[in-house]
């Protein structure tokens, strides 16, 4: 029972953050949200008994690509639709 | 180009601990879940969050880029080596010999349920820490190069 209202709990979240993902008009809570996005996919799959693939989704896609995602809006510019 | 001091002090707090996880998870991979690639992700991670907390200038010692290229070539050579190494004594390619031969990891595996012994596995373990080596050296050094293309363009 509770195995469930986790798992239906962990899926709401990942609609939260995927829309939250393409709405915000800030790039860097919109960085954010995708990773909060990646761990909470790398629970789904551990719930799902792939360990395996939990651990490289948390670090590849949670800590890896937010880090590149962060460096690129650092080298370019924050909010969406802006010109230099 | 640095953050601020709680993202700093999170930092110095958080990634002893992370880097420590990720090698146990390259160093277990025969046991448990994880292996060579997740481990070295792991690791690249808590390297990561260095670089992106602190200006990577101010960190010679973690991050040097010769070290970088040797982590990554030295690792592939491991692995090739572990492979070849066999072909030498007369197995076919990347045959297991090392396993249940008694020395080094060569300790034959209990029959049954068990909870598993580091010493096994022959030459899994190896080619484990040599994937680990060349994540880690792999991804940090993709950090390093946006990282220093960073810095020229706020120079300029």
């Amino acid at each position: 029972m509770i195995e469930l209202v986790v798992h239906v709990l962990v899926l709401i979240g990942l609609i939260i953050s995927a829309v939250l993902t393409i709405t915000f008009k800030d790039l860097l809570a919109a960085a954010l949200a995708s990773g909060v996005f990646s761990l909470l996919i790398s629970v789904e799959f551990y719930i799902l008994q792939a360990p395996d693939v939990a651990i490289s989704q948390a670090a590849v896609g949670a800590g890896l690509t937010t880090a590149i995602f962060i460096i690129a809006i650092r080298a370019t510019q924050r909010f969406e639709g802006e010109t230099e | 180009m640095r953050m601020s001091k709680i993202v700093r002090t999170a930092t110095d707090i958080l990634y002893p601990f992370i880097i420590i996880f990720g090698f146990y998870i390259i160093l277990h991979g025969h046991l448990t879940p994880g292996g060579g690639f997740q481990g070295g992700a792991v690791v690249a991670t808590g390297t990561a969050l260095v670089l992106v907390a602190y200006s990577w200038k101010e960190l010679p010692g973690l991050v040097s880029k010769n070290l970088l290229w040797f982590q990554e070539s030295g690792g592939l050579l491991l692995f090739i080596g572990a492979g070849l190494a066999a072909m030498i004594i007369g197995f076919p390619f990347f045959y297991n010999w090392l396993a249940g031969s008694g020395s080094i990891f060569g300790t034959p595996v209990a029959f049954g349920p068990n909870p598993g012994d580091l010493n096994t596995g022959g030459f899994l373990p190896i080619m484990n820490i040599a994937v680990g080596v060349e994540v880690w050296g792999g991804l940090v050094m993709v950090l390093l190069y946006l990282l220093s293309a960073l810095e020229r363009e706020e120079r300029a």
